[in-house]
């Protein structure tokens, strides 16, 4: 088995993740989590739907939301979207370095997408006194987001497990469709934040 | 390691040995063990139930111990009993029926189990504490305002056990999907695994409801959200959208894998292959689509409206005619065939007749207007006892007979097997047939007491009678279980005459299933070599190094983490060293996740020449 070593240009198969079972297993494995994350993320977006207008006389989120913030929060996640494919593409070009610096990229841009969420929250609780607690809306918001942001945490603890334990040793069959599941995990995670602004950011504006 | 180490050598490494397995075979049997226990357990808090009952105004157990009685009755059944048997089924006989040699993640199926134990151990724990007493479904606020610590006990046992059922789920629909064996087609799989894919799709898109409500209701409850809190602005009613959304695919995850038991088994003691296999496959498919489309129909009387109320109604209505199709497949199957009758096909005989009831009050009770009079009454406790007792527990031990001499290498005793089914079989319609007309006559649920003289005391009387039939049954299937254990009869490769490939391997298999992976032919693959004189199954492959997963404690280890952490949970809400608990707890949980991640595992080889050496 071939698991054991580097892998060279010459003897790299086309898709390095799909080459053994172990890996076909995995990404396919992955596939169904996600299927199982969208009726998740689906049950809590028709939790919050049909709470978003029972603050029971508290604010409301027409009064809160900025949109400013939550747009540069969108273009973080998006552009670490195309950053994880960047590094993909240098993973089937058996380009360890370039891949490792894309992920990177990818895991500083999901830091501070974290890092603007967490203010964004402070900001809630400090100037409008909007907690999880205060009214259904505010425990629906703060699950549905708060979702998210922990899969966004959890993604980016599993990220950084990844790129230490494999820097020294580069790429291999063995750790090929690790860095390739975590790579759909990401997109996943993007997918739903593209709904979240939609449905909580965009329409609880406009009311 | 070699094969010579995994031989045991005393009880501390037989301990070792089920705590570290990853091997389908064994997790089966910690499944069957544990969900045994978790039904005997069930089976206990049944019969209270039914002695409470026995006469009017009974003073047998306080009003607040029935409802903990009836609460962890059900939830204890459907979680804990009847699914591990079901998965434990499917741990041990799927792979085999395909042609593999392990599941796709030998890992997290080990991790899946212990998950699953944990949480059924942190739900009877609460035994000691106070046990849940809001009814197996929870309902808010019902569920939110109920004192103590039972229905915390309920939400984290529940929780832990539903993340390792979904992970079973997976692995299961990644194993069909990417391991079957060179010519197993999907159109040629037997049905039993045809049910297991389908009813693993089921866990995968239903379970995460369920763990969304139980989110929901343990921050209500603990962490003082206000989801279902109606004075915050709340609405006690997505509790039971998300639940129901769960529960009703969960009876198709139940009832589907005993639809697939039966389809293997009547072809077996038929000698005739399964009438009408793709008209089969397809009411199994849309049995389990519709079967996403209907859970608004437990919520009748919610007051959602005629028009949602009749979309729901026909919607359920429609389900009768892919199972009207299984019922007719399965007669057609026995028509004409050379029939041989022992324990295993005597519980199949015996479900069709049951379930039909059950499946014909169950258009009764999707009626949606008729439905205004028996809802929350006994007629439908008598309706899904049918279907759940008289399908999925008729399911379950027509398999256990069928696949004991393959999962353990001794054929259970025939006579006692015999004597199981006929006390177990009249004592369950004694109990729930007469619960028909209770209900009719408006005899509620989940009351503790009756009154006398509202000709309620007969019917009651009979149907407790009947629960110690069923016990009878049951003590007598343990006992023969025990018996085969210690100087049951040897079990042959193929004691049935079997059509699928796990007859074509020894009982009990070895732990790498195949020397050598099978071609399959056609359906019934095994049946095919036998009407061409071949009588075994030609290799697929040359002999070659198998390649197995390391065994590994850390699911053991993980799932004690959550177990910890599932305690800190409950308790930070009287006591702050509980976050001790909590977050100690989800360290050890957290950190074997990592140790796992960082190690390199590569499992091992057996070589050519091991495998050469050993007898066949």
């Amino acid at each position: 088995m071939s698991h054991d070593h580097s892998l060279n240009p010459e003897t790299m198969p086309h898709n390095p993740e799909k080459a053994t079972l172990e890996g076909r297993n995995k990404f396919l494995g992955l596939w169904f989590f996600l299927g199982g994350e969208t009726v998740l993320f689906a049950s809590l977006f028709g939790t919050y739907l049909a709470l978003k207008n029972s603050t029971a006389g508290g604010v409301a989120s027409q009064d809160i939301f900025g949109l400013g913030l939550v747009f540069l929060m969108t273009m973080l996640l998006l552009t670490s979207s195309l950053t994880s494919v960047y590094a993909m593409y240098h993973m089937k070009n058996n380009n360890f370095k370039k891949m490792q610096l894309w992920l990177g990229v990818t895991g500083l841009l999901g830091l501070t997408f974290l890092g603007c969420e967490i203010y964004e929250f402070a900001h809630y609780i400090n100037d409008y006194d909007f907690t999880f607690r205060s009214s259904a809306f505010g425990s629906a918001f703060y699950t549905l987001v708060g979702f998210h942001g922990g899969h966004v945490l959890f993604g980016l603890c599993w990220l950084t497990a990844l790129m230490i334990r494999n820097a020294k040793r580069g790429l291999n069959l063995y750790n090929a469709p690790k860095f390739y599941t975590f790579s759909l995990y990401w997109h996943f995670i993007d997918v739903v934040w593209v709904f979240i602004f939609t449905v909580v950011y965009l329409m609880g504006s406009v009311g | 390691m070699s094969i010579a180490a995994t031989q045991k050598k005393g009880v501390g490494a037989f301990i070792w040995e089920y705590l570290t397995t990853v091997d389908h075979k064994k997790i089966a049997h910690l499944y069957l063990v544990a969900g045994g226990f978790f039904f005997l357990l069930g089976g206990l808090e049944a019969l209270i139930i039914r002695i409470q009952l026995i006469s009017p105004e009974n003073d047998f157990i306080t009003a607040g111990l029935y409802n903990e009685m009836i609460t962890m009755h059900g939830t204890t059944m459907i979680f804990f009993a009847a699914m591990p048997i079901l998965l434990g089924l499917m741990n041990a006989v799927m792979p085999l029926q395909i042609g593999a040699r392990d599941v796709a993640f030998p890992f997290i199926n080990s991790l899946g189990f212990w998950l699953f134990f944990f949480g059924g151990v942190m739900l009877n724990v609460s035994w000691f504490t106070g046990a849940p007493d809001a009814g197996w479904t929870a309902y808010a606020p019902l569920s939110t305002t109920s004192p103590g610590h039972g229905v915390d006990y309920y939400i984290l046992g529940l929780q832990i056990s539903g993340a390792g059922t979904l992970m079973g789920g997976i692995n299961f629909l990644v194993t069909i999907v990417n391991m079957r064996a060179p010519g197993m087609t999907y159109m040629r799989m037997p049905l039993f695994t045809w049910t297991t894919f389908i009813a693993s799709t089921l866990i995968l898109f239903a379970f995460p409801a369920l763990t969304v409500g139980l989110f929901l209701l343990m921050f209500d409850r603990m962490f003082g959200s206000a989801f279902f809190d109606v004075a915050l602005g709340g609405n006690s009613i997505i509790w039971q959208h998300l639940f129901w959304i769960f529960g009703h695919p969960e009876v198709y995850i139940l009832i589907l894998p005993a639809f697939g038991i039966f389809s293997d088994i009547f072809p077996t003691f038929a000698k005739k292959r399964l009438f009408g296999y793709t008209a089969m496959v397809f009411a199994t498919v849309l049995i389990a689509f519709l079967g996403f489309m209907v859970w608004a129909h437990h919520m009748f009387t919610v007051g959602m409206g005629p028009f949602a109320n009749s979309i729901f109604a026909i919607a359920t209505m429609a389900i009768a005619v892919p199972t009207g199709i299984k019922i007719f497949n399965w007669l057609l199957t026995l028509w004409g065939g050379s029939i041989t009758i022992n324990s295993a096909m005597l519980w199949s005989l015996a479900f069709i007749p049951s379930f039909t009831i059950g499946g014909m009050t169950g258009i009764m009770v999707a009626a949606s207007v008729a439905d205004y009079q028996y809802h929350d009454t006994y007629f439908v406790i008598a309706h899904f006892h049918y279907v759940i007792v008289g399908g999925v527990v008729f399911g379950i031990l027509a398999a256990l007979h069928y696949w004991w001499p393959k999962m353990f290498g001794r054929v259970l005793n025939e006579f006692m097997g015999k004597l199981a089914f006929w006390t177990f079989f009249i004592g369950f319609h004694l109990t729930f047939f007469i619960q028909h007309f209770l209900g009719l006559m408006g005899m509620p649920r989940r009351y503790w007491v009756f009154l006398e003289d509202q000709g309620l005391d007969t019917g009651n009387y009979i149907s407790t009678i009947g629960a110690f039939f069923m016990t009878f049954g049951v003590l007598v299937f343990l006992y023969n279980a025990i018996y085969s254990w210690v100087k049951g009869e040897k079990a042959p490769a193929d004691p049935w005459g079997g059509r699928t490939l796990e007859w074509a391997i020894p009982s009990p298999p070895p732990f790498y299933n195949f020397k050598q992976l099978p071609l399959v032919r056609g359906l019934d693959p095994l049946w095919i070599e036998k009407t061409e004189g071949n009588g075994k199954m030609t290799p697929a492959e040359p002999l070659g190094d198998i390649h197995m997963p390391n065994n590994s404690i850390i699911p053991f280890i993980m799932s004690l983490g959550f177990f910890i952490a599932g305690f800190g949970f409950i308790y930070q809400t009287d006591y702050n060293a509980a976050y001790i608990l909590l977050f100690g707890g989800m360290a050890i949980a957290l950190g074997s996740m990592l140790v796992r991640s960082l190690k390199d595992d590569h499992g091992y080889h057996i070589t050519k020449e091991e495998l050469e050496r050993e007898a066949d």
